[in-house]
Order: C-alpha cells, then sequence, then structure tokens
C-alpha cells in the first residue's frame, strides 16, 4: 500500500465533528426518553386497552419492525409531504428516531408486563388501589426491572441506526463526517475516526445504562 | 417526459427487489460461515483467539453498518483496487451478520450444560470432535429461533447499501421518486415490499420459539 493515512488533516474540522457528536447524543437521548414513554403506552394499550386499540398497536409495531430505518425515514421525509405535512430535516429525524424506538419498547415492555404473575395485580386490586396505581407501582414497575438489560441495548442498536439520519441531512455525527470528506478528501481517516467515536460513545452508553440500572433498581 | 403509471412504479420496485433478496441471502451465508469460524475461535479457549475475536465482535456490533459500508468502501480503494459498491455491500454486510450470528450462537452454546464438555472430553474427544458431535446438535436446536430472526435485520440491512450506490429496493424507490415525484406512493411500495418479505421471517421465528419453549 504506497497511500499514507493523514490523519492530521482531520484536525481543521474538529468543531464540526464535536457538534455532530452531541446532535447524534441530544437525538439519542430525547428519542430515548420520547420512544420509551410511546413504548409504554403502546404495551399498556396492548395489554390493558380495549382490543381495537390493541390491534392497531400490533400493526404499528410489526409495520416499523419489518421495515428498515432509511425507509421509515424517507417515507416521513419525503412521503408526508405529499399529505401536507412538511417537516424540516431535524424533526423528521427526531420523529422517525422516537416511532422506530417506540415500536421495539412496545414489544418490550410488553414481554416485561406479561411476565408479572396475574396475582399481584389481583392483589394491589384487593388493597384497593386504583387501576393506574396497580399499573405503575405493580406491574410497569415489575417489567421495567426485567427488561432493562433488553431495552438498554435497543438503545444502543436505535443509537448507531441513527447514522441514518445524515441521509436527510440531518446534521448528525455521520453528516459531519461526510462534510469533512467532501472538503478534504480523505474520506478514509475521517470514517474511521468517527465509526472509533461511535464505538466509544456505544462503550459508553452501554456502562452508563448499567450504572443508571443498578441506581434505578437498587436490590431490596 | 416519460410518464410512469403504477404497474411501471411496481415492476421496477420488484426487479429490484431480486438484489435485495440475492444481497441478503449472500450476506446471509457468507456472514454464517464466517461466524461459525469465529463461533469456533470464540469458544476455543486459546487466549489469543478468543481476544481477537472479542475486539471483531465488538467492533461490528458498536459501529453503525453505515460506517462499515464506507469504511470498506474507501477503505479497499486506498490499495489501489477499484472498488464496485456490490463488492463492497457484500463485504461489510458479510462481516457484520458474521459479528451478531457468532454472539447468537455463542449464547447458544454456552446454555448447554458444563456437564457435557466434561463428559465428552473424558470419552477423549479432541475440542473439535466435542463441538461437532456433543455441543453443536444440541446447540443448534436452540439457534434456529434467534437466527431465523436475526435473518430479518439482514433484509433490512441491505437497504443501507443503497447510500453507497447500490441499486437495490431503497435506491431504487429513490430514484423512481426523483422520475416520478410521487414519494408518498414509492416509499409507500418500498415499505410494502420490505414487509411482505420480512413478515414471514419474523412470524415464522416466533412459531419456533414457542414450540421450543412447549417442549421443555
Amino acid at each position: 500500500m504506497s497511500y499514507k493515512l493523514q490523519f492530521a488533516e482531520l484536525l481543521p474540522y474538529w468543531n464540526v465533528l464535536l457538534y455532530g457528536l452531541l446532535f447524534t447524543i441530544v437525538l439519542t437521548v430525547v428519542s430515548t426518553a420520547a420512544g420509551i414513554a410511546v413504548g409504554t403506552a403502546g404495551a399498556a394499550a396492548r395489554t390493558f386497552g380495549p382490543v381495537w386499540l390493541g390491534r392497531i398497536v400490533a400493526v404499528y409495531v410489526e409495520l416499523i419492525r419489518n421495515t428498515p430505518f432509511i425507509v421509515q425515514l424517507f417515507f416521513i421525509f419525503f412521503g408526508l409531504p405529499a399529505l401536507g405535512l412538511k417537516l424540516s430535516e431535524t424533526t423528521a429525524a427526531f420523529l422517525a428516531m422516537v416511532i422506530n424506538l417506540g415500536a421495539y419498547s412496545t414489544e418490550i415492555i410488553r414481554a416485561g408486563i406479561e411476565a408479572v404473575p396475574k396475582g399481584h395485580i389481583e392483589a394491589g386490586l384487593s388493597l384497593a388501589m386504583s387501576k393506574w396505581e396497580v399499573l405503575r407501582h405493580i406491574v410497569l414497575n415489575q417489567a421495567f426491572r426485567k427488561i432493562y438489560p433488553a431495552l438498554s441495548s435497543q438503545i444502543i442498536i436505535v443509537m448507531l441506526g441513527s447514522a441514518v439520519v445524515s441521509q436527510i441531512s440531518a446534521e448528525d455525527l455521520t453528516y459531519a463526517a461526510n462534510f469533512v470528506a467532501s472538503r478534504n478528501f480523505r474520506n478514509f481517516e475521517v470514517y474511521l475516526l468517527v465509526a472509533l467515536g461511535y464505538l466509544l460513545l456505544a462503550l459508553l452508553t452501554r456502562s452508563l445504562l448499567r450504572a443508571l440500572g443498578r441506581v434505578i433498581f437498587k436490590a431490596r | 417526459m416519460l410518464q410512469f403509471s403504477f404497474w411501471d412504479i411496481l415492476s421496477n420496485l420488484l426487479v429490484a427487489t431480486q438484489w435485495t433478496i440475492v444481497l441478503s441471502l449472500i450476506a446471509f451465508f457468507c456472514g454464517g460461515i464466517v461466524g461459525l469460524i469465529l463461533l469456533f475461535m470464540r469458544t476455543s479457549r486459546i487466549a489469543p483467539l478468543e481476544w481477537f475475536t472479542k475486539i471483531y465482535i465488538e467492533f461490528f456490533q458498536g459501529t453503525p453498518l453505515l460506517m462499515q459500508l464506507f469504511l470498506f468502501f474507501f477503505g479497499i480503494a486506498l490499495f489501489g483496487v477499484e472498488v464496485s459498491p456490490w463488492a463492497a455491500a457484500t463485504l461489510a454486510l458479510t462481516f457484520w451478520t458474521s459479528a451478531f450470528l457468532a454472539e447468537i450462537w455463542r449464547g447458544c452454546v454456552e446454555s448447554i450444560p458444563k456437564g457435557q464438555w466434561e463428559a465428552s472430553s473424558s470419552l477423549a474427544l479432541s475440542y473439535i470432535e466435542q463441538m461437532r458431535y456433543v455441543i453443536l446438535p444440541q446447540a443448534s436446536r436452540i439457534a434456529v429461533a434467534p437466527t431465523v430472526g436475526f435473518s430479518v435485520q439482514v433484509i433490512k440491512g441491505t437497504a443501507l447499501a443503497s447510500i453507497i450506490g447500490f441499486v437495490e429496493l431503497t435506491k431504487a424507490g429513490t430514484m423512481l421518486n426523483n422520475a416520478t415525484f410521487r414519494p408518498f406512493l414509492v416509499y409507500s411500495l418500498v415499505a410494502l415490499i420490505y414487509f411482505c418479505l420480512c413478515f414471514p421471517l419474523s412470524w415464522w421465528a416466533k412459531k419456533i420459539e414457542g414450540r421450543l419453549n412447549v417442549a421443555r
């Protein structure tokens, strides 16, 4: 190989890459929070809601889980304006992420809810707790404890998947990489650096979520 | 100007779907072979081999598939070899698939009780023989459901090959959209075709999983 890697040429663009990194982090954090909220509502609707609502949620979950994220993103960004709903690329990116994680977390949280023994719910109701109190203090409390590891790895998968939002020019880390590559033509160097950045982000997220889990679900 | 009817759009998308299927099959089978080699290395109890596979799996699971595609596409070109999007996509998807399959299968191998390893080694079977005759026949039964489930991820993963310019279903959708200016119709159809490819596999994976739980 006669080519010499030149990482020094990336230095002038450190602020572009840093901005992209921050965008990816914010995108992940916000869509994780919103996506889990959607997932909780969806899972509750599927297990305790009326049948028709449960069916709608099931269709939503299967549609999202069986199509690629990039197609969902293109549908939202390019397809919806045809119906009169025009979104900026940043809004479309956030929306697609929330919808995507919402579907996966619905399925994960539902599994957790179904693992809660029926007797616990009956016991709560017989203690004159309201339906909401039972859901919040008995069902979800136990469900989240059980599915926390699965949910954590889904969050990391979604974080890595977010690289695709660069394709509608939302300014995430991959967009920054493409930008730098188009300026100095050091494609391989910048993609290698950014790939390692993602790897670091994934490892950090994993240990952060693990630590957070230890704090939230303290052994009783 | 050229006019596209609904059937023109659909038939063009279906032609491109063949490439999605071909790419998925190649990635899945080649990924399966590489994954099997990785599995043997990972469970070999030879420290350097284990470390190599750990780092390999960590890299391919911890970086976006899109970045891996870019790295293969631009990385191989550094050696002065002309890389087609087709070759880069095949390579990246194969390595990405292999990392996930190796990790899935490792879980299945580790779920086999230790006694099976001890019994077979006390019968003087070598490591390869232990895997071949004792461990893998048992582990493969558990592995079917998650492996079929992961094939759905492979099909969805091929959509990213469109970004480096490989013309498969998603790329065909983008091109048709540029020609017809009917994004809602085109992307609905693209999503629907992906759904028809993936949903039977998801459904099948779920069914096998259910059957396994009954057997226990």
